[in-house]
């Protein structure tokens, strides 16, 4: 397929190559999109998709290759020369201004003069035209994520592009909202449109897209029509190795387990005009499970992990207990001492300071609970007793890294994201909470991640997974609870638990708050 | 139209950011050469004048050790602040508020005496400097109020304070009319660490004692990486339990005691009384010392030395060439904009832009995308 010069194709990429200082992040890439096709780009976190959509998108400068579009060379030297060609990008982290409406957010990027409401009346027709149903008078600060997505779509089409490039635009939103998104691409294949389709979730590759490329290391390991493949083979091909499925070995006699983390009535005033407040959310985990809790993004996870951490305290000490003691007025130091530990969202400025070392870093959540071992008298830090914990952690959870002890900043996320769960895991503590615990990691250091969760709670902790990764929470979870507005549903044991069902609780049909709900397919 | 942008380098260049203060100083010395110049005089016989001589006899290393002994004190007192990433620009009215302090037993008391009176009041003088500094800490943590505004605007609270003082109610019944208050008991003046070879007192001890202590903090204790943490990156610092308000209250206590030990080691040591003005600026070239000497404790003794001789070399140009002994304020100056420039430049790059050379609707077209890029 690499020699085919055919002029059906939209979109042509030769020997595209980008080099950072000594990491070849794109390596000889080629790439053809046909038009009215649905193109996969698959490939884990740092194969290489972003690299080269930025370089097809004008953001980046290729160091090698060319780009031919309808068959003429071309140089994509900025974004406004790609928007001029007729390349659109939804991006998956959305450019929005969240206090302006959303039609004067695609105003903004359409910048050709046209009044606002003549702006708001196309928008409008396209978006019942494409079934995106949109008001363009509303603040993007009342949207959910799904709602903002489909600004950024619409603000895209405007524009009338030949080639629309999606990143990963599933992983905001629910299986019903993303059904929803597919009918819309097929539509958009049907009136001749190509589309670039960067994702990693291979069910949904296999559904919708015709043709698939797949980068390993900066490099195309294949082309192939994912329809002929399994989920297996095509992660295989990305990954390079088979996978190892997490195994969970079936919880025995949690319901008569102690409860070691308790959540009652946590209700929390939103802090700012932008964050969700949190409505009178009950829980309780037991010596032994895996709770998980799924959601969309922005319906108060985060604010509900700041008030479980303690960074927030509680106005009701007993709104949150651990191992049966209240907890709600103590600091995060006070619920690390009472034996809980935490993985918050973000890595880089949140779990870890990222010019600090993996030992500085192992103290930061770790000085107090092991202050004997670690601290020394007059507050002096015992730096070899550190460096040798550090070390222990980086050999338990397999840390792949350049130097003895770099800086955080230094190592790749997955790489980082196992130093910070095994930092916690170290301490073997009776009540770890989890925020996304394997966002933007690779395959295999996400299963030895879950794994590791699985064990601790099977060895009689309780484990409180935040996640918006479905497919993992299934994996992991002895029940499911729904985050949805800051509210939080019962959680429904696995057994009982389906796509379906949870789907339909992420977009707020539960009895009770039915009012929330979105329009569901 | 040319549009410049810093652009962040992959990695800082390990050899530029230990050769950056001396590259620094020889720009310093250039542009120096160029003002002199300028002047009307030979810049190699200014430079003499101002470099050299003044410390070419041993009593004049003392005075240079009396002019770094307040800019060491403070400046080791900010780079833990600055750490932090806490702004304290007050040092000067700290300074100034350690030194009236310290001064209440010698003006309101001089018939007490003995060898209680000094440690009495170096530890008021401390006491003093921190009453001060908590003002700005206060304001910040209770109303969210900017540090460096309300710390700067407190100098000039402090300097006018310590003037009604002066010309008021401390002031020397017997001082013909002279704005200053008596003359401090023997018991009140800081020794002297080698009568016979100059004029250097304690002072001198206490900052290369503070130095030698705040570096053994930040660099061994866990105080001192909270302050890391904290500064570098609050988010990690509050998921590990340091709370930033008790820091704020921290770095402006500890700033603030340091300088007002300072002041009161000047006024007891160097001057022997209070009057209308007792500090040319110690608490602002301060920050010029912290920098200079990489926030490092260590490396700030060197600073403060170089800085007090910029001092010595002002005076010292004004009476041989006669060139007003602003030009010490210079040389500060440019010492402190080429270290910004040339820290700067190790973390970023320059790139100039051709704005013109697109059209300006793609140039603005633009905009999104890069606001993508920013996050």
């Amino acid at each position: 397929m690499s020699a085919n010069h055919d002029r059906s194709n939209l979109l042509e990429v030769r020997g595209l190559t980008k080099i950072f200082g000594s990491l070849t992040a794109c390596d000889y890439i080629d790439l053809n999109i046909a038009k009215g096709e649905i193109h996969a780009l698959l490939g884990e976190n740092g194969a290489g998709k972003s690299t080269l959509v930025k370089m097809l998108f004008g953001s980046l400068e290729p160091n090698a290759g060319e780009i031919f579009w309808g068959g003429k060379p071309v140089k994509i030297t900025s974004p406004g020369v790609a928007k001029k060609l007729g390349i659109g990008m939804v991006f998956q982290h959305f450019s929005l201004f969240e206090a302006l409406t959303a039609a004067e957010n695609i105003a903004l990027s359409l910048n050709d003069g046209s009044p606002i409401s003549t702006i708001a009346a196309k928008a409008r027709a396209l978006s019942f035209s494409y079934g995106l149903p949109l008001d363009p008078d509303s603040l993007v600060g009342d949207l959910s994520v799904g709602e903002r997505q489909r600004i950024e779509i619409i603000r895209c089409l405007l524009q009338t592009p030949q080639l629309i490039i999606l990143d990963e635009p599933t992983s905001v939103l629910t299986p019903q909202e993303a059904d929803k998104l597919f009918e819309t691409l097929e539509r958009l294949r049907s009136e001749g449109k190509s589309i670039l389709y960067i994702s990693h979730r291979l069910e949904e590759v296999k559904r919708i897209c015709d043709r698939a490329t797949v980068l390993r290391h900066g490099k195309v390991v294949g082309h192939c029509n994912p329809r002929e493949e399994t989920a297996a083979s095509l992660a295989r091909m990305m990954v390079g190795s088979e996978v190892k499925a997490v195994e969970r070995a079936p919880a025995e006699g949690i319901e008569t387990a102690p409860a070691l983390l308790e959540i009652r009535g946590l209700t929390r005033k939103p802090a700012t005009p932008f964050a969700i407040p949190l409505k009178n959310i009950n829980l309780t985990v037991r010596a032994g499970e895996v709770i998980g809790i799924a959601g969309v993004a922005g319906n108060g996870q985060g604010e509900f992990f700041e008030s479980v951490s303690g960074e927030v305290l509680q106005q009701d000490a007993g709104s949150v207990r651990i191992r049966g003691k209240d907890a709600g007025a103590l600091s995060i130091t006070g619920r690390r001492l009472m034996g809980a530990a935490f993985v918050p969202e973000e890595r880089l400025g949140h779990g870890a300071a990222p010019r600090m070392k993996l030992s500085e870093n192992l103290l930061l959540s770790r000085h107090a609970t092991d202050g004997k071992a670690f601290v020394g008298s007059g507050g002096m830090v015992k730096n070899s007793a550190v460096y040798s914990a550090a070390q222990r952690i980086i050999t338990a959870m397999d840390v792949r890294k350049s130097a003895p002890d770099p800086e955080a900043a230094a190592l790749s996320g997955g790489n980082l994201q196992k130093f910070i769960v095994g930092r916690e895991l170290d301490r073997k503590p009776s009540v770890m909470i989890v925020n996304q615990p394997t966002w933007g990691v690779d395959a295999g250091a996400a299963a030895r991640i879950r794994q590791a969760l699985i064990e601790l709670a099977r060895s009689g902790s309780a484990v409180l997974v935040i996640s918006q990764d479905l497919d993992e929470l299934f994996e992991l979870s002895d029940a499911i609870a729904v985050m949805h507005n800051g509210q939080l549903s019962a959680p429904l044991p696995i057994a009982e638990a389906t796509f379906e069902k949870i789907g339909l609780l992420m977009g707020g049909a539960e009895p009770g708050h039915a009012e929330h709900s979105l329009e569901i397919a | 139209m040319m549009r410049i942008e810093l652009v962040k380098r992959p990695q800082r260049s390990a050899l530029f950011s230990v050769l950056s203060p001396f590259i620094a100083f020889a720009l310093t010395m250039i542009a120096g050469a160029i003002m002199f110049a300028l002047l009307g005089v030979n810049p190699l016989d200014a430079f003499n004048i101002y470099f050299i001589q003044p410390i070419s006899e041993v009593w004049q290393l003392h005075e240079l050790a009396i002019k770094a002994a307040p800019l060491i004190l403070i400046a080791v007192g900010l780079s833990v602040c600055y750490k932090a990433n806490i702004w304290n620009i007050g040092a000067e009215g700290q300074f100034i508020f350690g030194a009236i302090f310290g001064s209440i037993i010698p003006v309101l008391f001089p018939q007490f005496e003995g060898p209680l009176v000094i440690p009495l009041m170096l530890l008021l003088g401390m006491v003093g400097g921190a009453f001060y500094a908590s003002i700005p800490a206060f304001l910040k943590t209770r109303f969210s109020t900017n540090e460096i505004l309300t710390s700067l605007m407190l100098v000039y609270v402090a300097q006018l304070f310590l003037d009604w003082l002066v010309r008021g109610p401390w002031r020397d019944p017997q001082g013909h009319g002279f704005p200053q208050t008596i003359q401090f008991g023997d018991s009140a003046v800081l020794p002297e660490l080698m009568p016979d070879a100059g004029r250097a007192n304690w002072g001198f001890v206490f900052a290369l004692v503070a130095a030698v202590a705040i570096w053994l903090m930040m660099s061994r204790m866990l105080k001192g990486f909270e302050v890391r943490v904290l500064g570098s990156s609050p988010r990690a610092g509050r998921f590990a339990g340091f709370g930033l308000n008790r820091m704020v209250f921290f770095t402006f206590l500890l700033s603030g005691a340091l300088a007002g030990l300072a002041g009161i080691s000047e006024v007891s040591g160097a001057i022997g009384q209070l009057q209308p003005v007792i500090s040319p600026g110690y608490g602002f070239t301060a920050i010029i010392v912290a920098f200079l000497g990489r926030l490092n404790p260590l490396g700030i003794v060197a600073a403060g030395l170089v800085l007090a001789l910029t001092y010595l070399g002002g005076e010292a140009v004004q009476s041989a060439l006669g060139i007003s002994d602003k030009v010490a304020r210079v040389f500060q100056g440019m010492l402190l904009f080429f270290v910004l420039g040339c820290d700067t430049l190790i973390h970023y790059r320059i790139r100039l832009i051709g704005v013109t050379l697109m059209k300006p609707n793609a140039a603005k077209l633009d905009a999104a995308p890069k606001l993508e890029e920013a996050r």
